[in-house]
């Protein structure tokens, strides 16, 4: 009996002893980030947390100082890209929206929004994709190619610091959000686990060498020290649902705009983090 | 396959003080060990020397290997006595250099 009792005792503190860490995110010790929140009405969880926590010492600090974060050199070529002429009209994104740092401030922590004229929820990078098509007369992006990470990640970037906040009362964004729901739980693959598996019910846990998060989108597109570059959102969805060992839908498909939507509201009231970094 | 380095020097500082640079600069540092999807050996390209220099003298200088991470950082420290220009340089196997330089103001 008390050797059981020794024993569940010594699993239950290798398992909760080291994340996620209780500690402050102040990038260049100015910018406070919330990591740390209540969960928003109607979620699974008590208490949402940035994958900021569950990072090692090293990687943590890389993100906490914005010369050392690798992504910003990406930010930086999203910058330039904002400034560039492309297309038939001739125009720049800063021929409509001008100063960035104005224009697009908090957007970022407000997507995926409602489309109206597509009927469907709609992130940065089809936005993104719409402006190009529409005003500039350029060709869209296609996934993950050209500048769609770069420009995403320096838009996004304009609204480091500012919670994230879903309006679901647009259009139809509330059965988007069902459907992501639906999708979270769901189980797949030949592993059949579903994003809940992991992220809920086993967050803080070692899978291999590293430790599960919750799984918050805030921090998107993301500098991935394993890839050596910034990684979207839709990319590390397909990783995800890869790794169960399952077939994974396309990017910008319903399903995974629908995950967008549901795993983004998920992560309400945490600071946006573009570009965080992760291992 | 570089972009423009990112430096980060002090604007300022007083004589004898020791300052912290910092230094980031995009490159993909292909460690000539890795296969492509035919299998053939993709060939080594990283910046193998990063040098700084203060006024013309060197103050700091590394050489590189194939073990170093994509987008290397670089962080170290120096004393300054006087006002002057820091210059760095990295060279890439190609032989191409890429450079930076930063101001400090030494009062």
């Amino acid at each position: 009996m008390a050797a059981a009792a020794a024993v569940a005792l010594f699993a239950y503190s290798g398992s909760a002893n080291a994340e996620p860490v209780d500690e402050k995110l102040v990038i260049d010790g100015e910018i406070e980030m919330i990591t740390k929140t209540a969960a928003p009405e109607g979620h699974p969880l008590d208490e949402v947390l940035s994958g900021w926590l569950f990072r090692t010492k090293e990687t943590r600090a890389l993100e906490a100082d914005s010369f050392q974060n690798p992504g910003l050199l990406g930010v930086e070529q999203g910058e330039a890209i904002w400034n560039t002429v492309e297309g038939s009209e001739g125009k720049s994104c800063a021929s409509c929206h001008g100063d960035a740092a104005e224009s697009m401030k908090d957007v970022g922590a407000n997507y995926p929004k409602w489309d109206a004229s597509a009927n469907r929820p709609i992130n940065i990078e089809l936005q993104i994709n719409k402006c190009r098509e529409e005003r500039m007369g350029a060709e869209a992006y296609k996934f993950d190619k050209g500048g769609q990470k770069p420009l995403t990640a320096y838009i996004k970037h304009q609204s480091l610091g500012t919670p994230v906040k879903l309006d679901l009362s647009q259009g139809g964004l509330q059965e988007w959000w069902e459907k992501g729901k639906e999708l979270y739980y769901t189980r797949t693959g030949q592993l059949n686990l579903s994003c809940a598996s992991c992220h809920e019910a086993n967050s803080g846990k070692y899978i291999r060498a590293d430790h599960l998060s919750q799984g918050q989108a805030n921090g998107f597109p993301t500098y991935r020290l394993k890839q050596g570059k910034l990684i979207s959102i839709h990319n590390r969805f397909r990783g995800c649902i890869r790794d169960t060992r399952a077939e994974y839908p396309a990017a910008f498909s319903d399903e995974l705009m629908a995950l967008e939507v549901y795993v983004t509201w998920r992560g309400t009231g945490l600071s946006v983090e573009t570009p965080a970094v992760r291992q | 396959m570089a972009s423009k380095p990112r430096v980060k020097v002090p604007k300022t500082a007083s004589a004898g003080e020791v300052i912290t640079i910092k230094t980031l600069i995009s490159h993909n540092m292909e460690s000539g060990q890795r296969k492509d999807k035919e299998g053939n050996l993709i060939p080594r390209k990283i910046i193998n020397k990063f040098t700084a220099e203060f006024n013309g003298q060197p103050v700091f200088s590394a050489d590189m290997h194939g073990a170093v991470s994509a987008n290397p950082y670089m962080e170290f420290t120096a004393k300054v006595q006087e006002s002057g220009t820091f210059k760095f340089a990295w060279v890439d196997d190609d032989g191409s250099v890429y450079e930076a330089d930063a101001n400090i103001e030494v009062s």
